[in-house]
């Protein structure tokens, strides 16, 4: 066999059933070899960022693996942005690249690129492959380590000639790798020891994060904080792992969070992070993120464990099977004061968390009809910025899996092609992406991969002519200096004409539901091009390097 | 977390790392540290009884608390099998130097008798020079340097620290595998990912 054939049919004993790729030189003998696997169904992406994030999309949307291929040079380099975002938001992706054949190797050849030496630190793991029995082994070892554990972004190298070279199919039984252990469940004492300073705690709360969607725990999770009588707080990612709707849900913390999220994060006396890895976009600066509560870490990578704040119980486990540890080791408890503190809070603080009144065409208020007309069952991407925010705090977010957003590196463009690639993963859901009118410009076109393959994306630009976030930290924190932050847009609609898809343009609020319903009815992607306010900004708001207990809740001068 | 004692604001932490023998092992462990600012002090790579698998000696200099996330995110690399911090207490450090010292034949018997108190060895001499060799822990290292200094040090080369645990104790997880797992380990670890065109034999 091939070592293009060992490659394919290692996709299908990984299950994987889609691939996002593009092809060129080096991988030419690898798409020589595809019609013979109509198993493993390719889907031609425009640039190789948007086959990456597709593949992305697919996997934060299914739980399963995602894919994407590359050829050599700047094929694999375009994949660099894909790999890193996935990495750092730990989601099971597989990236393939072609390299130049063997003897070129490390002489410059056309279109060569060092691109294991570059992924090298922005994957989970990375392999070179220069033989093709080697192949299987290294596919099956690829796969393993991109789904398990503290999933990843795994990314396997083949020179052209290897892809040629024939070998035998040697798929391994067993997966064994020496310095690589799956956390499953957590150590008994350290479970009995973090359940007693729970049972003890007055002012409990939980941080929720992408840790409880990643590993199926939603439910565990409700079960864990019904039982304790502890309320939730999620992190951006960790949105949808309780529902809004829940009596103890209480939203997202950080630095775009609730009034009252950050005010209970910095009030509780015991905090229990899941899932999450303590980052400072949602908690702030460091040292003054609430230093006298105990804090009960539950993550499956040890090295998240006082990474960033000291821990007095870090535990290792897997939430799916630490969850019921925790919740058979805990009394049942309420916390009637507590919680009474919380509401009383959120009553008074609402306000700064509500879709501005008025007639004016917000985001806010498109996100919300959006939110509201769409439902839970469907799938919302973002891009990164004022509208991502918008996107957390109104997109009504109550499910796993529902709201797709590049949340650790914060790429720009990931909202159109995520959302394709979602949209491949579940094709019954329907798909809205909530685009800025700056991230959609890096990579919509993948508009025309979406014609080809009939993926009827809702493409939903908040156009303020604006980087909105960027502009709003020229306003608040670089006294209202603009500098390259105002945008001259395209007719978005014309480019809908031109990619033979919908176009529909909003400016004004009463236009907004008719759009999102004649969006929703019409058979294909469609943009929709709101024209909302210019220079609208994201409250409430924890300013880079502040507590969270200094969060501003409305339009004052900072700094 | 409180200590009860002020702490030094930089310290050396010793990690002892197995690692498998895989082409870009060094990088990735560079790299990391790189990445993550953590500060090499020094460096040390061999082999080890099991074939395949090779031992990183890294001092780190940093705070304290640094050297439990060192640890860890060591740890992490998926070709880094087991680590070890190593105290100074319960191991056994050395160090070894070549330091060409400049020599006038009647200087010879001073600095012969300097070098013995060090247990150290002469290796090469010409009119003008000796090299001495010394193995050593690193303060006894500096401590040679120090007294040859006034010679005259021509050029001196000083390998990085290398550390084993003292006692019984080891860190060689391999040797409690299963003969079939073991083999298992032998044969995928040390997979050939065959030869780049300028590989070094």
């Amino acid at each position: 066999m091939s070592g293009a054939d060992i490659v394919l049919e290692c996709l299908k004993r990984l299950e994987v059933d889609t691939v996002f790729g593009y092809p060129g030189g080096a991988v030419l003998p690898l798409y020589d070899r595809m019609p013979a696997h109509p198993e493993v169904r390719h889907i031609l992406v425009r640039h190789e960022q948007g086959g990456g994030h597709a593949a992305d999309g697919y996997a934060r949307a299914s739980g399963r693996l995602g894919v994407a291929i590359g050829t050599s040079g700047p094929g694999a380099t375009n994949l660099v942005t894909a790999i890193t975002n996935a990495q750092m938001d730990s989601i099971p992706t597989l990236f393939l690249t072609g390299n130049v054949m063997r003897s070129l190797i490390g002489r410059d050849g056309f279109q060569e690129a060092d691109i294991t030496g570059i992924t090298m630190p922005t994957v989970k793991h990375n392999y070179l492959v220069m033989r093709a029995e080697d192949i299987a082994p290294t596919m099956a070892e690829a796969g393993y380590l991109a789904m398990t554990g503290r999933k990843g972004a795994v990314h396997v190298d083949i020179p052209k000639d290897v892809f040629i070279e024939e070998a035998e199919f040697n798929w391994p039984d067993t997966i064994s790798i020496r310095g690589y252990r799956v956390p499953g469940e957590a150590d008994p004492a350290e479970i009995r020891a973090a359940a007693a300073v729970i049972d003890a705690a007055e002012r409990p709360v939980i941080f929720a994060g992408h840790g409880v969607i990643q590993s199926d725990s939603a439910e565990h999770l409700r079960q864990f904080a019904e039982k304790g009588g502890i309320p939730i707080l999620n992190t951006l990612l960790g949105l949808g792992s309780i529902p809004p709707e829940h009596a103890l849900s209480y939203g997202m913390m950080g630095m775009h969070g609730s009034y009252w999220a950050n005010h209970t994060a910095s009030s509780a006396d015991v905090i229990i992070g899941l899932g999450m890895r303590m980052d400072d976009r949602a908690l702030g600066r460091f040292a003054d993120m609430n230093p006298t509560a105990k804090i009960i870490h539950v993550d499956i990578d040890p090295a998240e464990h006082g990474k960033n704040l000291p821990t007095l119980h870090p535990i290792v486990g897997d939430l799916a099977q630490v969850l019921p540890q925790l919740t058979e080791a805990i009394e049942s408890r309420t916390h009637v004061e507590w919680i009474h503190w919380i509401d009383s809070m959120r009553n008074e603080h609402r306000h700064s968390m509500a879709v501005p009144s008025g007639s004016e065409l917000t985001q806010q208020f498109a996100i919300t009809k959006i939110a509201e007309f769409i439902g839970p069952e469907a799938v919302l991407t973002t891009g990164v910025g004022q509208h991502q925010m918008w996107a957390a705090q109104f997109g009504h977010v109550s499910r796993p899996r529902q709201f797709i957003t590049s949340g650790g590196l914060g790429t720009m463009g990931f909202e159109v092609p995520a959302a394709m690639g979602a949209q491949v993963a579940c094709p019954d859901r329907a798909v809205w992406t909530i685009c800025g009118d700056g991230g959609f410009q890096m990579t919509f076109q993948e508009i025309a991969t979406m014609v080809d393959e009939r993926l009827p994306v809702k493409m939903a630009i908040m156009n303020n002519g604006f980087l909105g976030m960027v502009r709003q930290w020229q306003e608040l924190f670089h006294a209202n200096n603009y500098v390259s932050v105002h945008m001259s847009q395209p007719d978005f609609v014309k480019i809908a004409e031109a990619y033979g898809i919908h176009g529909i343009r909003v400016t004004d609020q009463s236009q907004v539901e008719d759009a999102i319903r004649e969006a929703a009815a019409y058979p294909g992607p469609v943009i929709i091009d709101f024209q909302v306010t210019a220079e609208d900004n994201v409250w409430p708001m924890v300013p880079a390097g502040a507590a969270l207990s200094e969060t501003i809740e409305g339009p004052v001068r900072v700094g | 977390m409180t200590t009860m004692t002020p702490a030094p604001t930089s310290h050396k932490h010793t990690m002892s790392a197995l690692v498998e023998n895989r082409p870009g092992v060094l990088n990735r462990v560079a790299s990391m540290f790189r990445r993550r600012g953590f500060n090499i002090d020094s460096l040390a790579v061999g082999t080890t009884e099991e074939e395949g698998v090779s031992r990183m000696t890294i001092v780190v200099e940093g705070p304290p608390e640094i050297g439990d996330q060192v640890k860890k995110q060591l740890d992490k690399l998926i070709d880094v099998i087991t680590v070890e911090p190593l105290t100074e207490q319960e191991s056994i450090t050395r160090e070894l130097a070549l330091i060409k010292v400049a020599a006038r034949p009647d200087q010879r018997r001073e600095i012969l008798d300097l070098i013995a108190i060090f247990r150290a060895q002469v290796v090469d001499v010409s009119q003008t020079t000796l090299v001495v060799q010394l193995t050593a822990a690193g303060d006894t290292l500096d401590a040679l340097i120090e007294n040859l200094r006034p010679y005259g040090i021509r050029e001196m080369v000083r390998t990085g620290r290398i550390a084993l645990a003292r006692g019984a104790r080891t860190t060689a997880t391999h040797q409690h595998e299963p003969e079939a797992l073991r083999r298992f380990h032998q044969e995928s670890g040390r997979r050939p990912e065959g030869e780049l065109p300028y590989a070094s034999k």
